[in-house]
Order: C-alpha cells, then structure tokens, then sequence
C-alpha cells in the first residue's frame, strides 16, 4: 500500500500551462500518474499535450472527478490558488512553490484547518510525493524510485529526497511512499502525520525521517515515536555544521539561539530509539541492514 | 532580513507605533545637529545588527553638546563584535519608570501567531524566559482572528502591567501586532517598551526582522536593502539569485537545495575537510545560474577545491553541466572541480561533459566518493 495517493488518484495540476507547470505535470503523467486536467485562468477549453485545461479548480474537478491537485503557481499567487484548491473540492494538495511570505502561509494553513478539514495541504516549498509505480505529484525524477516497499520516507528537504530514495533503490530496496514535506516554517504536512501514516500501513516495514536545522518538529515527532512507533525508523539530520543565526536556505533552516541545531534533534531522535546517522549514505546503509533483517 | 534599531522604529512610525523623537546620524556634527533638534538629554546608540552593544560602550547618554561630540566620536567607528560602527542613532532621553518586552512572532509548532508580553522587560527575553516562565504572558494568536484591543487589554492585565500603563499598552500592542502582519515581520520586538513617569508608554527600542518572501510586496524596502552590510561576496550571490553564505574553510560548495547543501558541508567535514561556503544555487537552476555560482566561488582565495553537488528535481543536471563548460569558457576556474551528478537528466548531463573532464575537472559516482576528492584536492 502506500500513503496519501494511490494509483487510482486523479490530478489536476494548477498551472499546467505554465512552463515548470507543464515539464513536470507531463513528467507526472508519463510516470503512470492519471494527471487528467489542468487550471489556468483564462485558458479553460485548450489543452496540454492532451490534457484538457479548465478556467477554475471547481470546474476541472466537476469535468474530471480529481480529488488531487499538484500547485504550481508563483509565490505571490500561491496562497489563493491553493484556497481555490480546497474550495473547488479537492482534498490532496501538493504545493511546490518556493518563497510564500510565512505570513500567507500561516494564513493559509490556519483557513484549510478551520474550513476545510478534510483537505491535506503538502508543503509549501517541498518536492512533493511519489508512490512508486503507482503515483507520483511534483518534481521528483521517477527513475530514482523503486517500487515494492518495504521502506516509508519522509523528508524535510527537497534534494535530500531524492538523495535518500537513490541511497535506497541503488541497493535494490522499493519504497512505499516518499513524502517531502518541505523546509518552510507552515508546512501543512508534518513529520508525525506521515510518520503515522507509515506506522498503520502494512506494507511499510521502516521510516527513512530526513531532518534538518530550525525548529522543533523532529524532536516533537521523537516524542511520538517514543510513545507510538512499532517500526524501526532511521533518521539522518542536516546542517551540524550550519552557523548559528543564518537561514540555510530554506525559510526554516535556521539556528536560532540554541534552539533548532542538528544536535540536539539527534539527540532525541537517539533517546526515542531512532537509528540516526551521520550523512545520507550511512542512513541508506543502516536501512539496507535493517531490511534485509526483517 | 534584520533591520538597524533606527530603521526599525523608522518602521514603527509607519504604524503609529510611538517612538523617542530622534534621528540618524553618520558623523559627530551629525550627532550634534540631531541632539539640538531633539533636546537634551540625549542617548547616542550605535547601530549594529548585534546584540551586547550597551555592554561594549556602544550605547551613552549625553546631557550636552561636549558629551555628544565624546561619544559620538567614540562609538563611531567602534567595533563591536566585527562589526564597525558607522551610523548612530541619537534620541531624547526618556526617563524611565517601567520597563517591560513585548514581540510577536510566529509559533511554528502550533502555527499561529506568538505574542509574547512581560512587566519584567530591559533584559534578554530568554533569560526571563529560562529562570522565571511565569513572568512572561504568551498569548496564541489565530492568523485569522487577528488581536482586537479587548485581547490585548486582558492580555496587558495578564502579563501584571502597571495599572496606568495598560491602556496605552493595550493599544500600542494592537499597533505592534498590525506592523508585524501588514509589514511582513518575522520578527517584531520591543525590549524595553518603557512607561514614563508622566504616564506615558512607548517604544525605547525596535528590533525588526523582515520576511524577505514577503518583499514583492514591499517596494519601499529598498531603502533597508541599500544599507544592508553584506560581505561582498554574498552581495554579489544574491545579485546572481544565489542563496551563498561565506564560511572560513577551503572546499567550495555548489549543490541545488538548501538540504542538499547543508549535507554536503556535513559531509565535508566529517571526511576531513572544511566547508568555504554555503551555496544552494536553487531549484530549475539553469547554465548561467550555474555559471555565476563557479564564478561566485572563483572570487574567493581560500578555496582550494570546488565540490559540485547535484541531485536534479526540478534542477536539470544537463543544464548544470552546460554551465559549468560556460563558466569555464568566460573565467579561469584556479581551483580543480569535482562533480557529482544524479536525477533528472543525469545521463544526458554526464554527456555534456565527458569530453572536458581532465584531472582539474573530474566527476565521481557518489557524494561521499565527491567529498573524499575535494578534501584531498583542498589538502594538498
């Protein structure tokens, strides 16, 4: 099985006309995923490559019976068209985009609890997720994953997704699910919401958790896999030689004080019995050994 | 990005927020003009975008015009911290009956807005917060909601504000939370709000820290941007849309997202070497992206070796191979090249270079493999 998507979740992709739109949601479709519609305003009744693009979120979904969408729109538009999203039906989004103002995203994060609470927001500023074989939304390259499970990832960094998916299917272990869930400080997915989603699917046997500096979700999900996690997780954490007090790129990268340092996340994911290790390889590594013990 | 105190209250203006009348000064006639517009007493701060200034002298009072021209003169050029004094904020003296802090930021594990709210102010937040919790009043704020002033007054009353103080207060912290969301802070903070002997309640300093996503819709910004005091080397990334940050080792780095770029300085390190910078050149990066990032590095005399490492997502690894063939075709790289390519358009990226590899310009097949070759290169 697999976590959040599936092979029969139909996407639409708002801005598939769009250069970045159209590269990576024909990339989607190529992949096996059912992209069955685009939205750009202004544009409904032609379409891309075959697929048909519609005016509103609302209508594509009425038109096609999508219940995903993969967002990608600019920052300065984002918020509304994920909005959209959530209004015209959908209950998966993907959003990629980079740079929201952290203020549009807690605005946005905040609405979609309070009115629409059956929608999943993935991201902002993440790669997106792919279940290998069966579906991928975003810009994560296909090829790099292995279908079959046993192993779930989840990932708060973008190229470290995939750095973890290839350290995995280079060895010949398949993925459940891979979820990036983006560096920004909103994201509207979490560790523990995947983490959970891992731990009641019976197909993932183990967790890949890729960390990074800046804020306290990887302690805070230490903490719930101290309390709930039956299945063994391995966690890599980036930036322990990040200085203090600079953003590392990602909006949420960032030390502040002695709060958010690689350290002290490794060392609770350490004491809720994470195997962490020290670079991207090593965790590969460590999951083979545990895969090949199950 | 972190405003000057000077540009921070500047800001607050804007919102009404009441601040000590007061202005910029870069030289002492400066400093002497200012004092005399504003009246004595006056305070002389030096602007620096560090904390400790009033410990290292950078922060004095003057009651007429020989002090001014005393310290001002001495705090000009002042280093504190590495960073040089070169302009100076100079305002009335407020008496001071009260201290208290007051900020809004946001709490990213509950995602709201954070109000933070305390009578004990003057002193670092974080050792009121270490050694007497209680002391300070939090307030969660729905981003949809938004602070009202019948909040805020429950709120001031909460935090044991003084009774003559919480009126103002309340209304000030309504101001203050309207600057941090309609100005786009992540950061908005007032340590010490004072109340004054007469009864009146205002900003003695403003530390502001703007949301640089949110800059698209703030032309006037760049009046902040013009005096941001950047090593040149960062400026000239960011010029280039490149995400760099200089460090002091002797390993370039060039990789595509913050995460990967991170783990490469990890990397590094823990094969021996020393990371000479931070730089994520960004997602769908193209050639000349690339390009500016070689050049970028090329500036920078402690680098020995450059370590480019790509995973292509939305970044293609062809065009990252394209750039550093242009790169390499406009400026002379001095330090030897070790790439690491993988993802989307590996294969055809590879390709593109395979017939300019040398043994300045190799490539190896993993990360850690890349990293061992660098040090060694950087070792040598």
């Amino acid at each position: 099985m697999s976590i959040f998507v599936d092979e029969n979740t139909k996407v639409i992709v708002q801005g598939l006309t769009g250069g970045q739109g159209s590269f990576h949601g024909l990339r989607n479709r190529d992949y096996g995923t059912k992209v069955v519609g685009g939205v750009t305003p202004g544009k409904g009744g032609t379409d891309v490559d075959g697929i048909p693009v519609f005016n509103t979120v609302a209508e594509a979904v009425a038109a096609t019976g999508a219940t995903a969408s993969f967002v990608v729109v600019p920052p300065k538009f984002a918020a509304d068209a994920i909005i959209e999203a959530a209004q015209g039906g959908i209950t998966f989004i993907v959003s990629i985009t980079e740079g929201i103002p952290a203020h549009d995203e807690a605005r946005v994060y905040n609405r979609l609890v309070e009115e629409f609470p059956g929608v999943r927001l993935l991201g902002p500023n993440c790669p997106g997720i792919i279940s290998p074989g069966k579906c991928n939304i975003g810009i994560t390259s296909g090829d790099i994953a292995l279908a079959g499970g046993p192993v779930g990832i989840v990932s708060r960094s973008g190229t470290l997704t995939y750095q973890a998916l290839h350290e995995l299917s280079q060895q010949g272990i398949g993925q459940t699910t891979c979820v990036g869930i983006g560096g920004d400080p909103v994201p509207g997915t979490n560790f523990i919401d995947c983490l959970a989603a891992f731990e009641a699917d019976p197909e993932t046997k183990a967790v890949m958790m890729i960390g990074e500096i800046g804020g306290s979700e990887e302690e805070r999900a230490a903490e719930w896999i101290k309390a709930h996690m039956t299945k063994p997780v391995v966690a890599y954490v980036a930036g322990v030689t990040a200085p203090a007090g600079r953003k590392m790129g990602h909006a949420g990268a960032i030390i502040s004080g002695s709060k958010g340092t690689a350290q002290a996340k490794m060392a609770a994911l350490s004491e809720a019995g994470v195997h962490v290790c020290l670079n991207p390889t090593e965790a590969g590594e460590k999951m083979v050994e545990i895969v090949r013990a199950l | 990005m972190d405003l000057f105190e000077y540009q921070g209250k500047q800001y607050f203006s804007r919102f009404d927020i009441p601040v000590s009348p007061g202005g910029v000064a870069d030289t002492v006639e400066e400093a002497l003009s200012v004092a005399a517009r504003v009246g004595f007493p006056v305070v002389v701060k030096a602007q620096v975008k560090v904390g400790g200034r009033g410990k290292a002298g950078g922060v004095k009072l003057a009651t007429n015009e020989d002090e001014v021209r005393t310290h001002a003169g001495a705090i000009l050029g002042l280093d504190i911290k590495g960073h040089v004094v070169k302009r100076l904020w100079v305002e009335h003296a407020s008496d001071i009956e009260k201290e208290y802090y007051a900020s809004f930021t946001l709490d990213r594990p509950n995602k709201v807005h954070l109000g933070m709210l305390s009578a004990q102010g003057g002193v670092e937040i974080e050792v009121v917060a270490e050694e007497n919790p209680d002391a300070i009043a939090m307030l969660q704020i729905d981003p949809l909601v938004g602070l009202d002033v019948a909040t805020a007054r429950r709120w001031v009353a909460e935090a044991g504000l003084d009774e003559e103080a919480r009126a103002q207060a309340a209304e000030l912290l309504v101001k203050l939370y309207t600057c941090y969301v309609e100005g786009d802070c992540d950061l908005a903070e007032v340590n010490p709000l004072i109340l004054t002997p007469d009864g009146r309640v205002h900003a003695l300093d403003a530390k502001v820290t703007l949301d640089e996503n949110a800059a698209f819709r703030h032309p006037e910004w760049e009046e902040f941007r013009a005096t941001e005091t950047e090593d040149p080397r960062e400026k000239m990334a960011k010029e280039k849309g490149l995400n760099y940050i200089g460090l002091d080792g002797t390993v370039g780095i060039i990789a595509n997202g913050a995460g990967l770029a991170m783990s490469t300085l990890d990397v590094v390190n823990q094969v021996g070497g020393s990371a000479a910078n931070f730089l994520d050149i960004g997602g769908g990066a193209n050639a000349d992206v690339m390009a500016a990032a070689l050049e970028v590095i090329n500036t920078d005399p402690k680098v020995k070796s450059i370590f480019v490492n790509i995973f292509g997502g939305i970044t293609r690894v062809d065009e990252v191979a394209k750039g550093v063939i242009e790169a390499l075709s406009r400026v002379t790289i001095t330090a030897p090249i070790v790439l690491r390519l993988d993802g989307t358009n590996a294969v055809e990226g590879r390709a593109i270079l395979a017939s300019h590899l040398n043994d300045r310009l190799l490539t190896e097949p993993t990360m850690l493999d890349a990293a061992r070759r660098a040090v060694a290169f950087a070792n040598q």
